[in-house]
């Protein structure tokens, strides 16, 4: 309920074309000075968001930095503890696993985006027709959304992957269905509070069609809410694809892969190996730790009542 | 009440109704073909045409599905294509072994969570408040398979504390005579302490695993609950009506704090689940969820199918007694229901 309202007080922003451009730009810099309000309230909000541009510099430019060919191994350094040649110490292969780490970034990072990318469409349009729409397609989106739910999600993941194939591709297409009706459930809650509302009416009056309203006045509106929910999931994306690649699912070695690296330390642990598993598992754990973050502060950019 | 409970029951019937559609659909949307994938590789094209009769994947997708359910109705989940082996036997054996450690991992988790988050909620901003807080955010984001490992890195190579991951018992001990399947139980109720001691020794590291997982929406849960309950007015009022803390806190908010917190129980099964797979496959525990996974990574997809619907219908039946047990708990539920 507080946070419809809150949201709503917040999305009536968008004003009317007519008003000239003046009135519109103090509202923008009342947006930044909350934002810098929230960010000096809560300097871990700071924090994420730099090691969240921290994470997407590396997914970036990783490749081209590291000290080592990630793949190349090198018999004569098999299993070598960190040192000052090789920070991160070496696998039973002789790989660099510093090199690996800073690698495999690119890919965890686009597996969680592209999927969470996904799920937004799909949940993101299906909530707001369901939403808006009402009936039968609310019946039938609603429905479908109770039906993952009625699975433990990670299980139901496992099984789109074994079903579907044992690809990355699928994992990101797994990822997106186990979270779809998280989406919908938020899509379909704003669009509906927002079905009757004056610019909605006015906008059809206007003579436009359910579609262009859909898109073009109810779609912009409940961005901002949608985008804290990216950011939400976007941590539990990431662990649900390197829990997948954990137990030997879609990516294939030797790719680098944080959640197949911590599987190939795995072996090694008992015997004392620490490092080959210890490294991916706490980039894993900070990229989580970074999203979750993220998505907290920006929900309370979005949502002061909800603020913890 | 046992209207209320039939209510629900019925409800029930479309969730799992849903839930053999998926598990059913999820083998008729391979891209390839199920009997080429049912047949594994070493398959001629004449056991493929055997199999495409054997399966019925000659006939109409609806007949089809008749088929699949007539099976599930008489216990029948098809047979491994590794071992050969019914999955229903296979799948019957092994789910005590995943139920024990789930079950010891829910009840860790609500032993330490509950207490911690009624104590960060009672003393706002102490630090217990803030340690909640670090716990909470960090349980969410530590991979599963990951703490395990840390866990076993510690406890068994560095301390020595714990035994070698490798299962529910260790070479030395005997398993104990088959009357629950929960090692735990069986042991105690012969009277043999020494299996007891070993397989709790077995058992402790993944359950501690699985407990930090799901410590985190507990807590958090909790304490966002107590702290509304505790800032409404008949908890104002039993206090200016003189009880003492410690009734106005038992008594009064936490049964009251004990709801939402009985409803998140929900989501929390769904993750215990999931992340039960991975616990299995860092122990070697000889659970359901590492006969999903070698199967899986054999491309055997009959156990994987009924894995995943075992795993569901479990989940749903989990929720249907959670939703009792907040009619037990909320006598409103009962008068709305």
């Amino acid at each position: 309920m507080t946070e419809t309202t809150a949201t709503e007080a917040l999305s009536i922003a968008p004003p009317p074309a007519t008003v000239a451009q003046a009135v519109v730009k103090p509202e923008n810099n009342s947006i930044f000075r909350h934002a810098r309000y929230v960010m000096s309230e809560n300097p871990v909000t700071g924090m994420a968001f730099g090691l969240f541009a921290l994470i997407a510099v590396l997914a970036l430019i990783g490749p081209y930095i590291v000290p080592h060919d990630p793949l190349a191994s090198d018999t004569a350094a098999t299993l070598a503890p960190p040192s000052l040649h090789h920070w991160f110490g070496t696998d039973q292969l002789g790989r660099d696993i510093f090199s690996r780490v800073v690698v495999a970034t690119r890919l965890d990072f686009v597996i969680a985006v592209s999927s969470v990318v996904l799920v937004f469409v799909m949940g993101g349009f299906a909530g707001i027709a369901a939403g808006f729409f009402g009936g039968w397609t609310d019946r039938l989106v609603s429905r479908l959304a109770d039906t993952i739910m009625a699975f433990p999600l990670f299980v139901l993941a496992m099984g789109i992957v074994a079903a579907l194939g044992n690809t990355v591709t699928n994992i990101v297409i797994a990822t997106a269905i186990i979270n779809f009706p998280l989406y919908v459930r938020v899509a379909r809650a704003e669009a509906n509070v927002r079905r009757e509302a004056g610019f909605v009416q006015a906008a059809r009056l206007a003579g436009n069609g359910d579609f262009r309203i859909l898109l073009a006045h109810i779609l912009p509106n409940i961005m901002p809410i949608m985008m804290v929910q990216i950011s939400l999931t976007m941590g539990y994306a990431i662990l649900n694809a390197a829990g997948l690649s954990f137990i030997g699912l879609g990516v294939k070695p030797p790719t680098p892969e944080w959640g197949i690296m911590v599987a190939e330390g795995a072996a090694n642990i008992i015997s004392g190996e620490w490092w080959i598993a210890l490294f991916p598992g706490a980039a894993l754990m900070i990229a989580v730790f970074t999203f979750n973050l993220l998505g907290d502060g920006l929900r309370d950019l979005v949502d002061p009542q909800r603020r913890t | 009440m046992l209207a209320t409970i039939g209510r629900r029951l019925l409800t029930v019937i479309p969730t799992l109704i849903g839930v053999v559609i998926v598990t059913f659909l999820l083998t008729r949307v391979l891209p390839g073909d199920p009997a080429v994938y049912f047949a594994g590789p070493a398959a001629t094209p004449q056991s493929i045409a055997d199999i495409r009769k054997g399966l019925g994947l000659d006939r109409p997708l609806p007949e089809q599905f008749a088929r699949y359910v007539n099976d599930l109705a008489h216990g029948n989940f098809g047979n491994s294509l590794s071992t050969g082996r019914p999955v229903a036997t296979e799948i019957t054996s092994r789910l005590p072994a995943s139920a024990e450690l789930t079950f010891l991992g829910l009840i860790l988790s609500l032993v330490i969570a509950v207490p911690l988050g009624i104590l960060a909620a009672v003393k706002q901003g102490s630090w217990i408040d803030h340690t909640c807080r670090v716990v909470a955010t960090a349980g969410v984001s530590l991979p599963v398979f990951f703490t395990g490992l840390l866990l076993v890195y510690i406890f068994y190579y560095q301390l020595g504390w714990a035994p070698a991951p490798i299962g529910r018992l260790d070479a030395f001990a005997t398993a104990p005579p088959n009357y629950t399947g929960f090692y735990l139980i069986d042991s105690l109720v012969t009277g043999n302490f020494e299996t007891f001691r070993a397989a709790l020794s077995q058992l402790i590291l993944p359950a501690v695993t699985l407990a930090v997982f799901s410590l985190a929406p507990i807590a958090r849960m909790t304490r966002a609950s107590m702290l509304a309950v505790l800032a409404s007015e008949f908890i104002r009022t039993a206090r200016a009506s003189g009880l003492d803390t410690r009734t106005v806190i038992i008594t009064y908010a936490f049964r009251n704090a004990m709801l939402p917190v009985v409803t998140t129980l929900g989501m929390v099964f769904s993750f215990l689940l999931g992340a039960n797979v991975l616990v299995e496959k860092v122990f070697a525990w000889p659970g359901i969820g590492s006969y999903a996974v070698e199967a899986l990574l054999q491309s055997d997809f009959a156990p994987v199918q009924g894995f995943v619907l075992t795993m569901a219908v479990m989940y749903v039946v989990l929720n249907l007694l959670i939703d009792i047990l907040y009619g037990v708990i909320d006598p409103r539920v009962r008068l709305e229901g």
